[in-house]
């Protein structure tokens, strides 16, 4: 025999690749993530089988759908159709690079049209961050997920045709429904879309290989290959289960139950099930669900804010509209809307064939594009007193990660610090780590409070960049014990005064906050002074530069994920 | 006005060794420059134009197509002869509009004559040359999307405006930037093949030999030109002599053991690192006039390779350079 060969990824990618041309109707496709040679060389074998066709990001409606051919309509004086990307990929698959990037629209059309049948669909998802993913609504619908990024093979890859037919397969019968139902439920998968699914892929397994019946063998591997990489939980006996990095539990006779489970009975088929699921669960998505967290989001939310512009950006579909106040005009898109109503026009204008396109005014288009509006998160940290060391290292701990996830969120960072008898912009808004790594580097500390000075200088950064369009938010490390007033002078009374004045005017810009105390015993002036601000109050003592981290992401995220300053 | 002349560049050795062997095997995929304003970058990629040998292309083709080019896409490379032509250098700045990038509709001819016709855009001008952009830490997103999507695929799609095309698109990304002002995402970063940190020269003498060669220059472009003629055709020599000897390099199970063990020491994740390692290695080898590949060009080039593919722990503060270095060190004494 030859040595056991390790399983690569690429196995199963193959495997999945091979049901999907069994019966691309059924299976509708495949999302391959990471960029890696693996996935080059199976994306070039499946070309070789079925014709492919590039959706490039930019792809228009008319383009995608069908629509008006212009130039032939400009010439021929009436409207003239062409067909669409979606019906010219019939009968092979529309390939789609870096999904994880493609806009809600498309993949709104797409969606419809894998619901309609007679298009199939093969995802490139080169998602970096776990807040980048390829729209859900796609994701959902493919059968097969396939992360390609860690294997190590490349070259060889074949796809054999298969030895039987999908119809050809007897269905399943309830035993082996009712365990894929228990097993996709132990796995927290609750499409019902993906049951359907893997239950066709168990016997496409079957016709794969030319058998006429599916065996346990077929069921595992639709598990594995449609259950598994959907997985939104550990099955439940796998929970106590330890992550690799945790002490071994007490007791430490794991194996002994099992082992004699085993002689007393065949075990279950969704244990079974579960077991070829587990193996099966993608490393990364293991950790998170060990952490208890919930699987990669879609790519919309935590990102900055979009919005309209006239003039940069990535281009939207045009709208009707006066090319004025900085609006361009999108002149192919007016041509277009002006050509149907040529030869109304010409018989109203008593016009020859040979005339000039006649345009109207309600003909003409403005081009939009929409930019992301970064969000700038400005710390304010409380230099002062002995706390100092401690917050400025996790408020720079913190400000590091956050930047480290700049450009999937688009977001800048900007730290003021205040100390003895003055507040400072160490930090302008930036989206860069090495910047803010080298300004950051020695961050002086000791003295007084002057809590007021560094309200008002956060506010005042934040009032530059909603200037510019962005939206701000402010996160305060500090106990909120201010005892240097607005002008500098000591006193704990007018430093407590000032200090509110100067949050009550952060109020009144409907600033986002957020006050963190990190102290060992925070005390009520933290909260009294969230409360001046309008914004929320985190007594996070002991809390290091993740933990922070989290906190802030926890507060900014977008209200639909709950949390949000009332 | 002349550009100035590669050689005559004053230091940055690591960013011209890259280049140059960007030049030797494009499939590499590109030099990405990290470093402050002034340190030559944009010099540097400019000058490299000057440097290359000229390719055969169909005649009066937009796209530079080569003979296999002509029978993959026989709609758009047309049956034209092929002709010598320079190697294209398209620099593209950073407000070009998307229409700019991939092309467009000719407007002009689809009024006049209803006909639809494409207008070739930076992508096209760029096929089997270099593209480059300075600042591309700055360029917008949805033009960082699709240069992903072309450079991963060696074409350019375009499917709008009523328009269904396809052309190849195969060129050497180059791009410079301050990391200071923005950060790259990942995925663009992975698509270099080689990655080189410049910084300004802080010896005095160095500055004063480069403020005099550009006051040179300044003074007389083509007498400063003529000048250094001479160095220039030897380095494209150079190149052309590693090109016609790269396919005879075969990188042996030493060498490509040592790759593996280098990778996985570091920590670079994925097989890309490997194999670029490898080719890179190669085609300094290629260019030096090697007999074949050895662990010294594995080493030189190491640093440049995988520099950026290493698995980043923010809160660590090692740079990457280092934790190569010292990599090779343990591994290799």
């Amino acid at each position: 025999m030859t040595p056991p060969e390790v399983a690569d990824p690429l196995d199963d990618a193959v495997l999945a690749a091979r049901l999907f041309l069994l019966a691309p109707g059924t299976f509708k496709g495949l999302t391959l993530r990471g960029s890696s040679p693996a996935r080059e060389a199976l994306v070039a074998a499946l070309g070789e089988v079925l014709p492919l066709r590039r959706l490039p990001g930019h792809v228009d409606d008319e383009r995608l759908l069908g629509g008006i051919d212009l130039a032939a309509s400009l010439s021929a004086g009436r409207p003239i159709r062409q067909t669409g990307l979606i019906e010219e990929a019939r009968g092979g698959a529309l390939i789609a690079g870096m999904a994880e990037r493609m806009d809600a629209s498309i993949a709104g059309r797409l969606a419809q049209a894998l619901d309609e049948g007679g298009t199939a669909l093969v995802l490139l998802d080169d998602a970096a961050e776990p807040e980048e993913a390829p729209p859900a609504s796609l994701t959902e619908r493919l059968a097969f997920l396939c992360d390609l990024s860690a294997s190590r093979r490349w070259q060889g890859v074949a796809l054999e045709e298969a030895g039987g037919r999908l119809a050809a397969v007897r269905p399943l019968g309830e035993e082996d429904l009712r365990a894929l139902a228990a097993t996709a439920e132990a796995l927290g998968v609750e499409s019902l879309r993906a049951l359907i699914v893997a239950a066709e892929a168990a016997r496409g397994l079957a016709a794969l290989e030319g058998r006429f019946e599916t065996g346990k063998a077929d069921l595992a591997g639709a598990v594995r290959l449609v259950l598994a990489p959907r997985a939104t939980r550990l099955p439940p006996q796998d929970a106590e289960a330890p992550p690799p990095e945790e002490p071994p539990p007490p007791g430490g006779e794991r194996d002994d139950p099992t082992d004699s489970d085993r002689q007393q009975q065949e075990p279950d088929l969704s244990e079974i099930l579960v077991e070829a699921a587990k193996a099966a669960i993608p490393a990364g998505l293991l950790e998170q669900l060990a952490q208890g967290k919930a699987p990669r989001r879609s790519s919309s939310s935590g990102t900055g804010q979009k919005r309209k512009a006239a003039t940069r950006g990535k281009p939207l579909g045009a709208r009707p509209g006066m090319p004025r106040g900085g609006h361009k005009l999108a002149l192919i898109d007016s041509l277009r809307a002006a050509v149907p109503w040529q030869a109304v026009r010409r018989r109203e204008n008593g016009a020859d064939a040979d005339a000039p396109i006649i345009m109207r005014k309600e003909d003409l288009r403005i081009r939009r594009f929409e930019e992301r509006a970064a969000r700038v998160t400005i710390f304010a940290v409380d230099a002062s007193g002995s706390a100092a060391a401690a917050r400025l290292a996790e408020a720079k701990g913190a400000v590091e990660l956050m930047l480290a996830q700049a450009y999937v969120t688009r977001s800048e960072v900007a730290l003021v610090a205040f100390r003895g008898t003055s507040a400072e912009l160490l930090l302008p808004p930036t989206r860069s780590l090495t910047r803010a790594r080298r300004t950051l580097a020695e961050l002086p500390g000791g003295g007084g409070t002057p809590l007021a000075l560094g309200l008002n200088a956060a506010r005042e950064v934040a009032e530059a960049v909603i200037a510019k369009g962005r939206s701000a938010a402010l996160v305060i490390l500090t106990d909120g014990r201010a005892n240097i007033a607005a002008d500098g002078s000591p006193g704990r009374p007018q430093a407590a005064k000032d200090a509110e004045t100067a949050a009550r005017a952060i109020a009144a810009r409907q600033i986002d906050s957020l006050v963190v105390d990190i102290s060992a015993r925070p005390g009520p002036e933290g909260a009294a002074l969230a409360a001046a601000l309008g914004g929320r109050f985190l007594a996070l003592p002991r809390a290091d530069a993740r933990m922070l981290k989290q906190a802030i992401d926890a507060v900014q995220a977008p209200p639909s994920q709950g949390a949000r300053a009332a | 006005m002349a550009r100035f002349p590669f050689s005559a560049i004053v230091g940055q050795d690591e960013m011209k060794q890259a280049l140059l062997i960007a030049a030797v095997d494009p499939s590499i995929g590109g030099v990405m420059v990290f470093g402050d304003r002034g340190t030559g970058k944009s010099t540097a990629a400019r000058a490299l134009a000057g440097l290359l040998p000229p390719i055969m292309a169909a005649d009066g083709c937009p796209y530079g197509a080569s003979k296999e080019d002509q029978a993959r896409y026989p709609d758009v490379c047309g049956q034209g002869k092929l002709v010598k032509r320079p190697v294209p250098f398209v620099d593209m700045p950073l407000g070009a509009t998307e229409d700019r990038v991939i092309g467009s509709l000719d407007l002009e001819r689809a009024l006049r004559s209803g006909e639809k016709a494409f207008e070739p855009g930076l992508l096209a001008k760029a096929h089997r040359g270099f593209l480059y952009i300075d600042e591309i830490n700055l360029l917008e997103d949805h033009l960082v999307d699709l240069l992903l999507d072309v450079a991963a695929s060696g074409e350019n799609v375009v499917e709008r405006e009523g328009l269904s095309v396809r052309h190849p698109a195969k060129f050497v990304l180059i791009g410079s930037g301050n990391p200071e002002e923005g950060e790259l995402r990942p995925q663009l970063l992975d698509r270099f093949g080689l990655s080189v940190e410049v910084r300004t020269p802080k010896d005095i003498e160095t500055r004063i030999a480069i403020m005099k060669l550009v006051a040179e220059n300044e003074a007389d472009p083509e007498g400063f030109a003529a000048r250094w003629a001479e160095a220039d055709e030897a380095i494209l020599k150079q190149v052309a002599k590693g090109k016609a000897r790269l396919p005879k390099l075969v990188p042996g199970e030493d060498v490509l053991r040592d790759a593996a063990e280098l990778c996985l020491a570091v920590g670079a994740d994925g097989l890309r690192g490997e194999l670029t390692l490898m080719r890179a290695a190669r085609a300094l080898a290629a260019l030096e006039g090697a007999k074949k590949v050895t662990r010294k060009h594995l080493i030189a080039i190491a640093p440049s390779a995988l520099r950026h593919r290493l698995r980043r722990d923010v809160l660590d503060e090692t740079g990457s350079t280092t934790r190569i270095t010292r990599a090779i060190a343990e591994l290799f004494g």
